[in-house]
């Protein structure tokens, strides 16, 4: 296969900047895979690294610092045929360090090659998560206080699955990218470098020393027994195909007519565990079977099981424009926790307000009708109480009637479930309220 | 009469699958989340993508790799969130990547409270971004414009390549609602344009006539160049500074210029009417009541809901305020929409009413600006 070197646009790097070896490899082991330039995308971010993909005639996608990868993946799931190579510098390697360590994990078959040279050539020879300690960098005396980090240590206890530690130098460097590219699953290449505007200015390093430090390291090279697995898209793709597909969102139809004319509005003041906002929804969808417009909103903790659960319910026959609730037709006041949360809404309640309260809660002083249910003598357990309530609420003929709220159970429930909750509906209430 | 009980974020991510969207990448976030949910309960069986980022920018990152591999994509996201998705969203309008990202606000600033609404992100949507170039932003008002809206937001992110922002709240996000979905025409799904065959591509030319350039995937036959950064035509770094205000220029009017086509709204005009209620999201609806209202009371208001935000419809706004001495801008944070209001009304008197502590907008709050003000 020919090159797929950009012709029109040579490599500009420093003179002896080992990027340029790297540049000859990646095309090197391009063309050994018989590679076409519509078969590979190459990704890269900011820095010297991100220079890579306009030096070749293939896909290229340059974005922002250390977000290659994040590209690369959406490319890679929706192109699963693609060759997609990553180029990142080690200062992409820092400011990313989320999306390689997510990379590692998910082992999405991308080829990342972090061009290491120790510091931030493009900026001013800044350090880098891996300047030594004892480098003479653009930073001060600030890399002193910190340690490189082993990307190559790290990604294998991140769980990648294919990683290797080279040398620019390396006479086998295309070989290495090959096998990389070639191995289907997240795949590293730490390959360490000269940067000679910034780095060598100040520092000694040669591809000799670079051999040297790198024959003191454990070798590094190629897969990972302990982190092989299936690759990500295919996985993806396999777990896919079994998820069962879901319905269109089942419609009620009108059928019968609402109890009272107006619009009702509705407060449930509950706890955590109460089904609460079950509640709601089931008192929304009665509303849905007598044809009115209906809005639901909830409010509880950020720890759900914990504190109040409030719902507010309004039925209408008309548009619902303001979804707020200032003064309730009714309250279902089912715990203490949520009538201390809208203590405030009983302030100016008068007749026209009906509130069906648990008989053991507290209401602050009010003038609206009480209904009182004693939950504990009727043998309801707590996450009874909400539907046992809008039971008490159908009888009465407020807001819902018994025939929309059974047919609302019969839209939401099924099998031993609904039969519960009509026995319950059924049942337990009327005798207390009769 | 058949109705689905819904709430807006379900409703956003259906609108979606109709508009043909095949990719989803979010975060958790309360409270956009339920979105997330949606998509990976609907994407998956159809042959769609549901990725969960390990963090915003990669989750918006997925999304742009998505797009230009030629997917209709989408995100959904809060506060905390969109102000990482910010340095994307750049990416987006300045290399012309087609995506939808959803806002789904709640009280900040910052972490703020996660369960409690606001519109407390109007003018960081337009202006968080660097380069300032402009941008798409739809308001909903209720679980039908979510629908709805979410539709016009793939039409225009395609049809313009550009990011299309849907500025949701708390409020209306989980809040369900009746819909009939089909009740709503089936979307014209519109397709990104392919050149004409035997023409030459180049990646960012818009041909003699158009302002929006033909685009082809990356990983199809022809080699695609993307890229964040100033390019000229063939997507290569330009330093020609007549080659940079042309693109530049470009991006700023194939939005600007054909703001009129997509200034949506709901204007209801009273004759006689000295008083213009403006209102967008959420707290339209307690402007809704108080235009019923005061009709109702024989001192009628005339009312502007705006669900284009931006770029800003200054000529609908100047139209509909003619014949007014007053207009009134409600929202749901401490003033930041009403500013393009003073800006293009110089002429009339232009109140106020916000309010940042989590409570909506009332009508009788309304009631008290337009009586005694």
């Amino acid at each position: 296969m020919p090159s797929l070197l950009n012709v029109s646009r040579p490599p500009v790097f420093c003179p002896g900047c080992s990027h340029e070896r790297i540049t000859h490899a990646l095309d090197k082991a391009f063309q050994n895979m018989d590679l076409d330039e519509d078969q590979i995308v190459i990704v890269t971010d900011i820095g010297c690294s991100g220079l890579f993909d306009t030096f070749f005639h293939t896909h290229a996608f340059h974005g922002l610092h250390g977000r290659a990868l994040t590209y690369a993946s959406g490319l890679k799931m929706a192109r699963p045929e693609l060759n997609v190579i990553v180029t990142m510098g080690d200062g992409g390697l820092g400011i990313g360090g989320a999306h390689i360590l997510s990379a590692c994990r998910r082992n999405l078959d991308l080829t990342l090659l972090i061009l290491n040279n120790f510091n931030f050539g493009m900026t001013g020879g800044q350090f880098s998560a891996t300047t030594p300690p004892e480098a003479q960098v653009g930073s001060g005396f600030l890399n002193r206080l910190e340690s490189p980090l082993d990307v190559c240590r790290l990604a294998s206890s991140a769980g990648a699955a294919y990683v290797t530690r080279c040398s620019s130098y390396a006479k086998n460097l295309a070989e290495e990218i090959e096998n990389a590219i070639r191995f289907d699953g997240f795949s590293i290449l730490d390959i360490w470098g000269i940067c000679p505007g910034r780095y060598t200015k100040r520092n000694r390093l040669t591809p000799q020393i670079i051999e040297d430090s790198l024959a003191k390291l454990p070798l590094i090279k190629g897969p990972k027994a302990e982190n092989l697995r299936k690759e990500y898209g295919k996985h993806y793709r396999e777990l896919s195909a079994m998820q069962k597909s879901v319905p269109s969102p089942a419609k009620i139809e009108e059928t019968f007519k609402p109890p009272e004319p107006g619009r009702q509005e509705l407060v449930i003041l509950g706890s955590a565990g109460q089904r609460i906002i079950t509640a709601g929804e089931i008192l929304c969808l009665a509303g849905l079977t007598a044809g009115l417009r209906v809005t639901q909103k909830n409010e509880y903790n950020i720890t759900v099981l914990r504190g109040p659960s409030i719902s507010e319910l309004i039925l209408s026959p008309e548009e619902i424009d303001f979804t707020g609730i200032v003064r309730p037709n009714v309250i279902l006041a089912l715990s203490r926790d949520g009538v201390a949360r809208r203590k405030h809404l009983f302030d100016h309640l008068d007749n026209n307000t009906l509130i069906i309260q648990a008989r053991e809660i507290d209401l602050p002083p009010c003038n609206a009708r009480i209904y009182q249910i004693d939950f504990k003598a009727q043998n309801i357990r707590s996450h009874d109480r909400a539907l046992a309530a809008l039971s008490a609420l159908a009888k009465l003929n407020k807001a819902i009637h018994l025939e929309m709220l059974q047919s609302a159970l019969k839209f939401k429930f099924s099998g031993k479930i609904l039969a519960s909750a009509l026995d319950l509906v059924d049942g337990v209430v009327t005798a207390k309220l009769m | 009469m058949a109705f689905s009980l819904m709430e807006g974020n379900e409703a956003i991510a259906r609108g979606a699958i109709a508009s043909g969207c095949r990719f989803f990448a979010g975060y958790p976030i309360t409270p956009a989340t339920t979105i997330f949910n949606t998509m990976l309960k609907l994407l998956p069986p159809m042959g769609g993508i549901c990725l969960q980022g390990e963090d915003e920018i990669a989750s918006i990152g997925y999304c742009l790799g998505a797009s230009m591999a030629g997917l209709k994509v989408m995100t959904a996201t809060s506060g905390p969130g969109i102000s990482l998705y910010s340095e994307h969203i750049s990416f987006a309008i300045g290399s012309e990547i087609p995506i939808v990202i959803v806002d789904v606000q709640r009280l900040g600033p910052s972490t703020g409270s996660a369960t409690r609404g606001a519109d407390g992100d109007i003018q960081f949507l337009r202006w968080g971004n660097s380069g300032g170039l402009p941008l798409i932003v739809l308001a909903p008002v209720d679980v039908n414009d979510c629908y709805s809206l979410t539709l016009q937001a793939f039409i225009l992110a395609e049809e313009f390549r550009c990011p299309v922002l849907i500025a949701s709240n708390k409020e209306i996000a989980l809040t369900l609602e009746n819909i009939d979905i089909d009740a709503f025409p089936k979307p014209d799904n519109i397709e990104r344009k392919a050149p004409p065959p035997g023409e030459p591509f180049l990646p960012f030319e818009a041909s003699s006539g158009h302002m929006v350039p033909y685009f082809l995937p990356i990983g199809g036959k022809v080699p695609v160049r993307q890229t964040s950064s100033t390019h000229g035509p063939d997507g290569y770094i330009t330093t020609d500074s007549d080659e940079i205000a042309k693109i530049q220029d470009r991006l700023k009017n194939k939005i600007l210029s054909a703001a009129g086509r997509f200034s949506f709204h709901e204007a209801r005009l009273e004759e006689g009417a000295d008083t213009l209620l403006l209102t967008y999201g959420v707290t339209a609806r307690a402007a809704r009541a108080v235009y019923k209202e005061q009709k109702r009371r024989g001192n009628p208001v005339s009312l502007l809901i705006l669900k284009t935000l931006w770029p800003v419809p200054e000529d609908l706004i100047r139209e509909t305020a003619v014949n007014v001495k007053r207009v009134v801008v409600v929202e749901m944070n401490l003033g930041q929409y009403v500013r393009e209001i003073e800006r293009i009304l110089l002429d009339k008197k232009v109140d106020f009413l916000g309010q940042m502590d989590g409570r909506l907008i009332t009508p009788h709050q309304i009631q008290e600006v337009i009586i005694h003000a």
